[in-house]
């Protein structure tokens, strides 16, 4: 079932978390919302649920408006941040509950919740108390519970936040198989770039209460469609510059850039990742001196964090592993750095009256 | 009962660091208030109720006609005026920690000022009020239905200064429990009454219980507030209370003794149902913060 999200806005007191913000959910598909804390993701996902009114604004399964529906009714599958399981209730009925409070026969019921303790792989937990599971067998029971009724959609809200990293891990990969087996609609909000790149087929990105950029996990992170979304993904380095015929100069690096090919200089802004960063032992025309601060070898990449003095940067780069072997840096040695691509940002122009 | 816990623990650490002779003194001064102030004059009402035999005690409370019907009152009015502040602080409980209004906190305020005010005036407003030279009593006496000096202003003054032991009880511990796994339960599609009873009410249950047997012994011993509405009517508005009382001003002292021992079982049963809910309260927040740990 798609979902459909027209101009909703929210406000708590004097807080906007939500401002006009419209966004489509393709049918089976899994989408991230994915912003820092205060952004408005959770508030979207609880007015997609109906656990939150809009003040204006609707919401939209399919071609049915359902801004007025109450959340009981709407057929959703919600998982919550701390799980909300009825701690009074065995893993068994907390997973019943659903089927209990609409009244499904008791064999049917029964069977359905061991197939789903079963899906969850928690069978021979059923008469255990929530206090007696692992945060990540809670997580799992939440889930079941969410799926017992069959429901059109599943929404998650940061579903993994509270599990250490290797179970979070286990989890994610877990989840997205079953999304893939079970084809249920899925929207989950989290505040790790990671998690959203791993598991979506959409990533929201939000910030204070509007939404940055929708698009694919490669989109979003190839281009960035502002500079919060840059700086949101992860590690980044600034440089300030101009832009000017189809180049973009920034102190010593100069790159092309296309989308600006006016003759009169602009200012703008370049975000480079540090592994876009390249080092080297020689100096070029378009590099920069820098001088190595530190070189941490422990990881996936090399991280080295470098001084530029010229300009009063501190840059972070990263390098494949075996580049670095290559390199043999020390700290304290001068090397040469310039980027092999950028994302440039020229803020709104001001014009004077 | 968060709170012994937590004494106890204190308590502990305390004693380890303490030198010997402190120890002694504050136990022994703990020890002799304890004596002097409630164990003798309790045991002091069992000797003298029972200073004849289990069977004058009995023909005390029985061949009384009197003393008959104050029992009678007592064990009536007290678990209906239980039943209305239940019901109250039910409602209050969930008003004040589900929903944020204008007035909140005045409303809570209002909630404490059964207990800061003296029964006596609490008992005399009532009067003032629902009395014949009040504004509603002429009224209410018309239509047969008089308050004061009859069982209905009992309950009122009963009620009134039971009021705050259930709300009191269950708003911290409704506060703590959050809203998430009512909202669970209603994405799930629960109703609003299968919230209430599957959800809420089992959650709550512990609490509200230690809330009712609170209000329960309040109840049965309140005084001065009934004392003023009562009219002291034998065999008509006279509570086990006020019973143990006028015996008493009219010598009686066996009669008055043998009323005065009844209530204290009822506070000692009272007290003993406290201890065995304090224990298993215990062992069911142990249960709880384990799991808001993970």
């Amino acid at each position: 079932m798609s979902i459909s999200i027209q101009n909703v806005s929210r406000r708590f007191g004097n807080f906007q978390a939500l401002s006009d913000v419209s966004l489509n959910v393709p049918s089976g598909s899994l989408t991230a919302l994915l912003g820092p804390s205060g952004s408005g993701k959770t508030t979207l996902l609880r007015i997609i649920a109906g656990l939150e009114t809009p003040d204006t604004g609707t919401v939209l399964f399919q071609e049915e408006d359902v801004t007025e529906k109450a959340a009981r009714d709407r057929e959703v599958g919600f998982v919550f941040q701390h799980y909300a399981l009825f701690r009074h209730m065995t893993v068994f009925e907390n997973v019943a509950f659903g089927l209990r409070v609409r009244k499904v026969a008791k064999d049917i019921a029964n069977a359905r919740v061991k197939e789903l303790l079963s899906l969850v792989r928690l069978e021979g937990l059923g008469n255990r108390f929530p206090s007696e599971l692992s945060g990540g067998q809670r997580q799992r029971v939440a889930l079941a519970r969410a799926l017992a009724m069959r429901p059109q959609m599943l929404l998650l809200d940061e579903p993994f936040g509270a599990l250490d990293a290797k179970v979070r891990q286990e989890l994610r990969t877990w989840l997205r198989k079953l999304h893939e087996e079970m084809h249920v609609t899925t929207v989950f909000v989290t505040h790790d770039q990671e998690e959203a790149f791993e598991m979506a087929d959409q990533v929201v990105v939000m910030n204070h209460g509007k939404i940055e950029q929708i698009g694919t996990p490669q989109d979003v992170f190839d281009h960035p469609a502002t500079p919060f979304v840059m700086d949101f993904l992860g590690n980044v380095n600034v440089f300030h510059g101009r832009v000017k015929a189809g180049r973009v100069e920034l102190g010593p690096f100069s790159l092309a850039y296309d989308a600006y090919t006016h003759e009169e200089p602009r200012n703008a802004t370049a975000y480079v990742r540090p592994h876009e960063l390249e080092i080297d032992r020689v100096a070029t025309a378009t590099s920069l001196a820098a001088r190595v601060l530190q070189v941490n070898p422990a990881g996936a990449v090399v991280k080295v964090r470098v001084f530029a003095e010229e300009y009063g940067v501190e840059l972070n780069i990263d390098l494949i592993r075996d580049r670095a072997a290559v390199l043999r840096l020390q700290s304290g040695d001068t090397v040469y750095v310039h980027p092999k691509t950028a994302r440039v940002f020229m803020p709104e122009p001001e014009y004077a009256i | 009962m968060h709170l012994s816990a937590r004494q106890t623990r204190i308590a502990g650490r305390h004693v380890a660091n303490e030198p010997l002779w402190l120890r002694i003194l504050l136990i022994g001064i703990s020890g002799i208030v304890v004596t002097v102030l409630i164990i003798v004059p309790l045991v002091y009402v069992f000797v003298q109720a029972f200073g004849n035999g289990p069977a004058a005690w009995w023909a005390q409370l029985v061949k009384d006609r009197d003393t008959q019907h104050s029992i009678f009152l007592t064990v009536v009015l007290a678990p209906v005026a239980v039943l209305l502040n239940t019901i109250f602080g039910l409602a209050a409980a969930w008003t004040l920690t589900k929903f944020r209004f204008r007035g909140r906190v005045l409303l809570l305020t209002l909630l404490d000022l059964p207990f800061a005010v003296s029964p006596v005036v609490a008992g005399l407003c009532i009067l003032l009020v629902y009395g014949m030279q009040g504004f509603l009593g002429p009224t209410l006496r018309e239509w047969g239905m008089p308050v004061v000096f009859s069982w209905p202003g009992l309950l009122m003054a009963t009620t009134f200064v039971t009021m705050p032991f259930v709300a009191r009880e269950l708003i911290p511990l409704m506060e703590s429990l959050g809203s998430d796994e009512e909202l669970a339960a209603v994405s799930l599609g629960a109703s609003r009454w299968q919230l209430f009873w599957r959800i809420t009410l089992p959650n709550i249950k512990w609490g509200l219980l230690f809330g009712i047997i609170q209000c329960h012994a309040r109840a049965i011993g309140e005084f001065g507030a009934v004392k003023v509405v009562s009219g002291g009517i034998g065999g008509q508005t006279d509570t086990m209370p006020l019973r143990v009382e006028k015996l008493f001003q009219e010598y009686n002292n066996p009669g008055s003794y043998a009323v005065a021992s009844v209530l204290t079982l009822m506070a000692l049963a009272t007290l003993a149902a406290r201890i065995l809910l304090e224990r298993w309260t215990e062992y069911q927040l142990a249960a709880m913060s384990e799991e808001k740990e993970g």
